[in-house]
């Protein structure tokens, strides 16, 4: 075994996988031309690469390749669909808009990625509108939640498929039908859920869609954005100007090694995500089960079910998060707890579900993958447990639960 | 984050863990001042106990319970360490600045240093206040 400690961050990203890396090689050698090249067997070669990937993308999504545009990952999917469906659905431009704004109404959720608050909150000032909606203590944002929400100026709706830090999954085709229902924009950000869970864009009523490479075991620096063309035929204003690669939607050359890489991924995700799931999903049961039977005041965060199979968010009672990390150190993984941050505040996604900040404090989230072996799991519980009860043996806060004392009744001195 | 030799020997070999009684039982006791500092919701709370040699006036032990980072748990077994073999005004010599320079504090873990001072503070205020001595004037700053 390696000194490396046991990889449990897969929501952070993934290894790539080695059959990847083996598609993507002869890309950065000989097949090395430029697909804009049209007139020479180095471009056509590229392009032959291009077109493969892009139709390994669409049939993972259940759409057409003509509907994917290649990206360098999520988070510039998500301002290319965010901010170009503002733009080209707005209701005024924005000289029209002035100071005044009025410019169109804009639904997502408080514990959505930072790749989609941020655009949201740069469209906010721009004369838009946004809603964030508050999740219930369960994480999910529900259709109702946003049929309660939407407006005559609602133009774009964007609701991840599933939460990075929770695993939750929200109601993303019910959301879809209703804003086909009432010709809003629908926007998913589904880079934990695509690759790990089964996707069909037309079934789920999805406009746009944005998954990342590096989440699936493809390399890092390459993603895709899915652009419904038919009923309705969905457009965005790109982002990114000049050479008019992807029809426009995103200039620069082709990263042809990544996007070969990409496709190869989606296409071996689309073969065994099943039994990778089933497989993981065992795994953290075993996990989950044990840990609150060895262990008291065990939580896990979100909802019990609707949550994808190899993620979990679990809080320990009494015990801070990343003093907990540096007493798991064989294990990688990464906890709710903000204190490497300077901000001292923890996981905007926990308090946003109204969970209390001792227990955002208190959390880790164990995400599984490809890679990970019952012997890991089998270790990783042992080591939790351990460094639970040494942690709670240091903690003050266990003595006064244990002497009877409601910790939440102390006043303490915020600092 | 790289934490140095010194933070990590503290974290993972903590000093003098422990108190000398529970809250109800050390509230009459007056060789000993208890400070406890922090809050739940910032991550970080600091238990420090010191019990004094009535015929000396020096700290003979010092015990510590923290709830917090490896940082947080590293300056609080730091102070205990410092503490013990001081009289109490000796103690509040002690300063932040020195935990963060022995343990090599990162920037973003300077409070841990400060909490750790804050608790010394506290306890020795406490002990003060048992036994009818001069009040601290300069109080545990907030931050």
């Amino acid at each position: 075994m390696s000194d490396m400690p046991i990889y449990l961050d897969h929501a952070a990203t993934c290894p790539c996988d080695q059959r990847v890396v083996d598609a993507m090689l002869p890309y950065f050698t000989e097949k090395f031309g430029n697909p804009g090249s049209r007139n020479h067997a180095y471009g056509w070669q590229s392009e032959e690469g291009i077109d493969k990937a892009r139709a390994q993308a669409a049939s993972l999504i259940g759409a057409q390749p003509k509907e994917i545009v290649f990206t360098s990952g999520s988070t510039e999917g998500n301002n290319l669909a965010i901010k170009g469906a503002a733009e080209m659905y707005a209701l005024k431009t924005a000289s029209e808009a002035g100071d005044g704004g009025g410019r169109g109404h804009i639904i997502t959720a408080l514990h959505e990625h930072k790749a989609v608050l941020d655009p949201c909150h740069r469209l906010s000032k721009q004369g838009f509108d946004v809603t964030f909606l508050s999740p219930g203590a369960d994480g999910i944002i529900t259709k109702d939640m946003i049929a309660d929400a939407m407006r005559e100026d609602t133009i774009l709706v964007t609701i991840m498929w599933a939460n990075n830090e929770l695993g939750t999954i929200n109601e993303v085709p019910e959301i879809g039908a209703l804003c086909h229902e009432k010709n809003v924009i629908f926007h998913t950000d589904a880079t934990q859920w695509v690759g790990k869970m089964p996707t069909d864009v037309v079934r789920d009523n999805i406009d746009l869609l944005t998954w990342s490479g590096h989440k699936i075991y493809g390399p890092k620096g390459v993603g895709a954005i899915y652009i419904r063309r038919r009923r309705p035929r969905v457009r965005v204003t790109a982002q990114i100007e000049g050479g008019g690669q992807e029809r426009g939607y995103r200039s620069g050359t082709l990263a042809v090694q990544q996007i070969v890489g990409f496709g190869e991924a989606c296409e071996l995700c689309a073969k065994e995500m099943e039994s990778d799931q089933q497989r993981l999903l065992k795994l953290r049961t075993k996990l989950e089960t044990e840990l609150k039977s060895k262990l008291e005041h065990v939580q896990v965060n979100g909802h019990a079910e609707r949550r994808l199979p190899h993620l979990t968010n679990i809080s320990f009672g009494f015990v801070e998060g990343e003093g907990l990390m540096m007493a798991i150190k064989d294990l990688a993984c990464s906890s709710g707890s903000a204190c490497t941050s300077a901000s001292l505040e923890p996981s905007y996604v926990l308090k946003a579900l109204g969970i209390g900040d001792d227990l955002a404090h208190s959390s880790l989230r164990l995400s599984l993958g490809r890679i990970t072996t019952e012997q890991q799991i089998d270790f990783a519980i042992e080591k939790i447990v351990w460094a639970v009860n040494h942690l709670r043996d240091l903690s003050p806060l266990w003595d006064m639960h244990k002497e009877g004392i409601d910790i939440n009744s102390i006043e303490w001195a915020h600092h | 984050m790289a934490y140095s030799k010194e933070l990590i020997d503290h974290y993972e070999n903590p000093r003098n863990v422990g108190n000398f009684g529970t809250t109800s039982e050390i509230k009459d006791r007056k060789d000993v001042g208890c400070g406890v500092v922090g809050a739940p919701e910032c991550g970080d709370v600091m238990q420090l106990q010191i019990k004094v040699n009535e015929d000396t006036g020096k700290i003979e032990e010092a015990r510590f319970k923290t709830f917090g980072c490896g940082s947080a748990i590293a300056s609080s077994s730091l102070a205990t360490e410092w503490l013990k073999g001081k009289s109490v005004d000796e103690g509040l010599g002690i300063k932040n600045t020195d935990i963060v320079e022995e343990l090599s504090l990162p920037p973003v873990k300077i409070h841990c240093s400060v909490l750790a001072e804050d608790a010394i503070r506290a306890a020795i205020q406490d002990y003060k206040q048992k036994n009818g001595l001069a009040q601290d004037a300069d109080k545990a700053h907030s931050h």
